[in-house]
């Protein structure tokens, strides 16, 4: 019995901290929230113009090692189904040879138990999940991202002086 | 029967008694082209996409996959429709397609794809005579529009131009050897060359 009531001391005291944090996160001002849509909320805005995919087939850098590499070119029309992986008619290991594309890391023939299978792992098999194409496009919002080696190079050049 | 066959000969074989030359000559040109005219015109009416999306099972399947694609929908406005790939310009091949097209009336008739469970069980199979067709007449029917002696590598992307430059200049591959499902989904493609 006592330890129970020490329980709810304690889930009274949790749920007001919660109550605290719910209060400061209402207190956001209003203009900080509706950043992507820039209109009242009950007012149609004119959709911004759409951009063309770039579409000039040469390798973009990744941002970090383990990035999913995006997609150099248009994948318009290109259907990945059930029936269907497009993507692999050139990104498959066996149809490199014609198409001259880049095969699929190793990786993607591997089950959750690094076990390697014969054809594309179905976790991996919907290749959009994780790659996409690209736009020439203005960052919606600011992204203050570092690449590590950025700051590897910061640190041993402090570590100089 | 043979005695019928002679006497109907005998009938061609005399000159006429009841008709005048310049009667049987002006009117058997007109009726021709009355005739032919009539014909041809019936040949086109059967020859529109309005007539071939009559039908439940091409206005409910591959009239629908068609309209998010380029040959439906784009930038200036020139479509695609049925007959343009579907059915060959030349008028000789046109009569032979149309011949072989009595087989989609039997398939209309007993329903062999009236539903789209029966057309999803059926799509490989049809998918595969298109492909064979457009294999064998060096995919004249994209050819019609898509004319290889006019086309601007510069204008390509690097993909598409290597690719154009080698393989289809040297009469290797046609253009449906890479560009199949691209106006309607592919059927599941396992063992197809090239997926």
């Amino acid at each position: 019995m006592k330890t129970f009531k020490l329980v709810s001391a304690f889930s009274v005291l949790a749920f007001s901290t919660l109550m605290m944090t719910s209060v400061t996160a209402a207190s956001i001002p209003e203009d900080r929230i509706d950043t992507l849509r820039q209109a009242p909320i009950n007012v149609e805005p004119n959709p911004p113009a759409m951009q063309a995919v770039l579409n000039k087939d040469i390798k973009e850098m990744r941002n970090y090692p383990m990035q999913p590499p995006v997609i150099p070119h248009k994948i318009d029309g290109y259907q990945l189904d059930l029936k269907v992986n497009k993507c692999m008619s050139c990104h498959a290991r066996h149809r490199t040879g014609d198409s001259q594309a880049p095969m699929v890391s190793v990786t993607h023939y591997m089950d959750r138990d690094n076990n390697f299978l014969a054809e594309l792992s179905p976790r991996r098999y919907f290749c959009t999940q994780c790659h996409v194409p690209q736009l020439d496009a203005k960052l919606l919002v600011e992204n203050d991202f570092v690449d590590m080696d950025h700051l590897i190079k910061a640190n041993t050049e402090q570590n100089k002086h | 029967m043979l005695d019928k066959l002679k006497k109907i000969w005998q009938v061609l074989n005399r000159p006429s008694v009841h008709y005048s030359l310049g009667f049987l000559t002006l009117g058997g040109f007109v009726a021709g082209v009355i005739f032919w005219g009539g014909f041809n015109t019936a040949l086109e009416a059967t020859n529109k996409e309005a007539f071939c999306i009559g039908c439940h099972e091409m206005e409910n399947n591959v009239y629908q996959e068609l309209q998010s694609t380029i040959h439906f929908t784009n930038r200036s406005g020139v479509r695609a429709t049925c007959p343009d790939c579907h059915v060959p310009h030349n008028w000789t091949d046109k009569i032979a397609r149309k011949m072989q097209a009595s087989k989609e009336v039997w398939g209309k008739v007993f329903g062999t794809i009236n539903t789209r469970e029966k057309f999803e069980n059926k799509r490989r199979e049809l998918a595969e005579h298109e492909w064979a067709r457009l294999k064998a007449n060096d995919s004249l029917e994209c050819r019609n529009c898509h004319n290889f002696t006019y086309m601007d590598f510069t204008r390509q992307s690097p993909r598409a131009a290597q690719m154009h430059s080698t393989s289809l200049a040297s009469g290797e591959k046609t253009c449906i050897d890479c560009h199949k499902g691209i106006a309607h989904h592919l059927p599941d493609m396992a063992g197809v060359e090239g997926f």
